[in-house]
């Protein structure tokens, strides 16, 4: 027994060795609770809209016979729709039509390599251009919608995709501002930096959300609006061009887009907590946390981090409960004529906060 | 002046839709409408129109004399009827089908029939596992009506002043 156990455990000192295994089981680490949070983040949707909407939303699929408060529901969805037939339209182009929807997956998980998690967590969160990456990786989001759109060749497929690349590239600009905001403030690129310039003994108040307040709405927003979730939906519009840019996908392909949209959701809030509500800190003052257990709980630590994350999501599924969708040209609008002179005059503000060492958060 | 000062000061602060949120905020926390179906069920009136039946008198004689009042007055042509005389002269039903694909519950062949043969009965819950389950022929009609023949009467007689 002891010697089987001490070949494996060679065997696995072994592989240890090599960078890739390393590499390769910490995306893993990663990637399966984050899959799992997509999943669950769905029935938090549906449950929360569904609560607000005075119903109580999926309460039936559980495991194991108990019902559990609809618990298994994700899990049953994610069974149906991989035995579903992934139909191709006739006159598609094949290998773009398959390839987009894991393009958009793809974008919305690599980002992830350079968020850190707590003070030591992370995949590449040492990479110094760390935000830098960030953006750049969520732009080619776009191209899943845009080649989703035109290789099912439907009009409806290419309206909705021009619709939704136009507006993309509308907020990136504000997010872009938004986050040149964050850079002043920070000094930074690298996001384990970013969020250490927030660390003080204020607590929830050194944090940069209050001295880049209007940065920190306009970033949200736009946030929603590239997600392209309510109330920005005009790509996927239901009620008026069916479902926007993946109308043609059906079965695992449909669920992939999915995915990626709930995904990029998590990875916004992630992002807004990183860069706005201090990472992984704890909101309470230094003084106020005691030794031992209940201090590693309320503690700085990755719980925090996986709270504020949380309760940025939450946001997302109470915007999409309130409001209607907006008119394309409002949208339009609120992101060229509104966000873009916000952030610009802003960014003049948090230059100027810099320069005179404002306490408690550039001194 | 003041009020584009207003107006500016409303969209650049987002108070409707912060108004908005509050809204659905409070309303998260109301209480569920939601009736957990199999379960639970919504009370029905003694008006309720569902399945089908065909009656009969306390001496077991069926009541439908052949009249296709409903046949004429269906809006749907969900009722086919075919008569003839029987031994004893009475005009009797060979064939009463209705389709329940075809009909749409209003009610009307229950209102035309001046012997109150054919009613519509509470029973919601049912369904069809093959084609042309979907006819309701005459015995599946006599069958289901001396299966609620209970209930049937009970409502009919608490209807009856209103009738």
């Amino acid at each position: 027994m002891s010697e089987l156990f001490d070949t494996v455990w060679g065997w696995g000192e072994f592989l240890w060795s090599f960078t890739i295994v390393q590499i390769v089981l910490s995306i893993v680490a990663l990637m399966v609770p984050l899959m799992l949070c997509v999943a669950y983040l769905t029935f938090a949707e549906r449950k929360i809209i569904g609560y607000m909407q005075v119903r109580i939303g999926p309460n039936r699929v559980g495991f194991f016979g108990f019902k559990m408060w609809g618990l298994g529901q994700p899990i049953a969805d994610a069974v149906k729709l991989m035995f579903k037939e992934i139909i191709i339209p006739a006159k598609a182009n094949k290998v773009l039509f398959l390839m987009a929807p894991v393009i958009s997956l793809a974008t919305a998980l690599a980002a992830w390599a350079v968020i850190p998690l707590n003070d030591f967590l992370g995949i590449a969160d040492e990479v110094n251009a760390g935000l830098l990456y960030v953006l750049a990786i969520t732009s080619l989001g776009v191209y899943g919608v845009i080649i989703a759109g035109w290789s099912s060749n439907s009009k409806y497929a290419f309206l909705g995709a021009l619709r939704s690349s136009a507006q993309i590239v509308a907020y990136e600009i504000a997010m872009g501002f938004a986050l040149v905001g964050v850079l002043l403030a920070a000094g930074d690129l690298n996001l384990r930096v970013i969020v250490e310039s927030q660390h003080g003994e204020l607590g929830l108040l050194d944090w940069f959300w209050l001295p880049l307040f209007p940065l920190f709405i306009v970033y949200f927003i736009s946030g929603v609006a590239e997600t392209n979730r309510a109330p920005f939906d005009v790509a996927e519009g239901e009620s008026e061009i069916v479902a926007g840019f993946h109308v043609d996908y059906s079965g695992m392909a449909f669920a992939v887009f999915f995915l990626a949209e709930y995904a990029n959701m998590i990875l916004i809030a992630a992002l807004t907590a990183i860069m706005f509500a201090g990472g992984w800190y704890s909101p309470l003052p230094e003084a106020w946390i005691p030794g031992g257990i209940m201090g590693s709980l309320i503690g700085d630590g990755i719980q925090w981090f996986i709270i504020k994350t949380a309760f940025f999501l939450i946001f997302f599924l109470w915007f999409r409960a309130t409001f209607p969708r907006y008119r394309y040209d409002q949208i339009m609008r609120l992101g060229w004529k509104v966000f873009i002179p916000v952030t610009i005059v802003w960014l003049l503000v948090v230059a100027v906060m810099v320069l005179m060492q404002l306490g408690p958060w550039f001194d | 002046m003041i009020n584009s000062m207003k107006s500016v000061f409303k969209s650049l602060f987002l108070t409707e839709l912060l108004k908005g949120m509050s809204v659905t905020g409070r309303y998260y926390f109301r209480k569920k409408f939601t009736l957990f179906y199999p379960e639970e069920k919504t009370p029905q009136s003694g008006r309720f129109r569902g399945l089908h039946a065909q009656r009969r008198y306390p001496n077991g004689e069926e009541r439908c004399i052949a009249c296709k009042l409903c046949e004429a007055v269906c809006p749907a042509l969900a009722i086919t009827i075919e008569s003839e005389q029987r031994e004893d002269g009475s005009r009797r039903t060979t064939r009463y089908d209705i389709d329940l694909f075809k009909c749409i519950y209003c009610g009307f062949c229950e209102e035309a029939c001046p012997v109150d043969a054919i009613v519509e009965t509470r029973e919601l819950e049912y369904h069809f596992e093959n084609r042309g389950e979907n006819i309701m022929t005459k015995e599946k009609l006599l069958r289901h009506g001396e299966l609620c023949e209970n209930q049937i009467a009970k409502d009919r007689a608490e209807d009856a002043a209103y009738r």
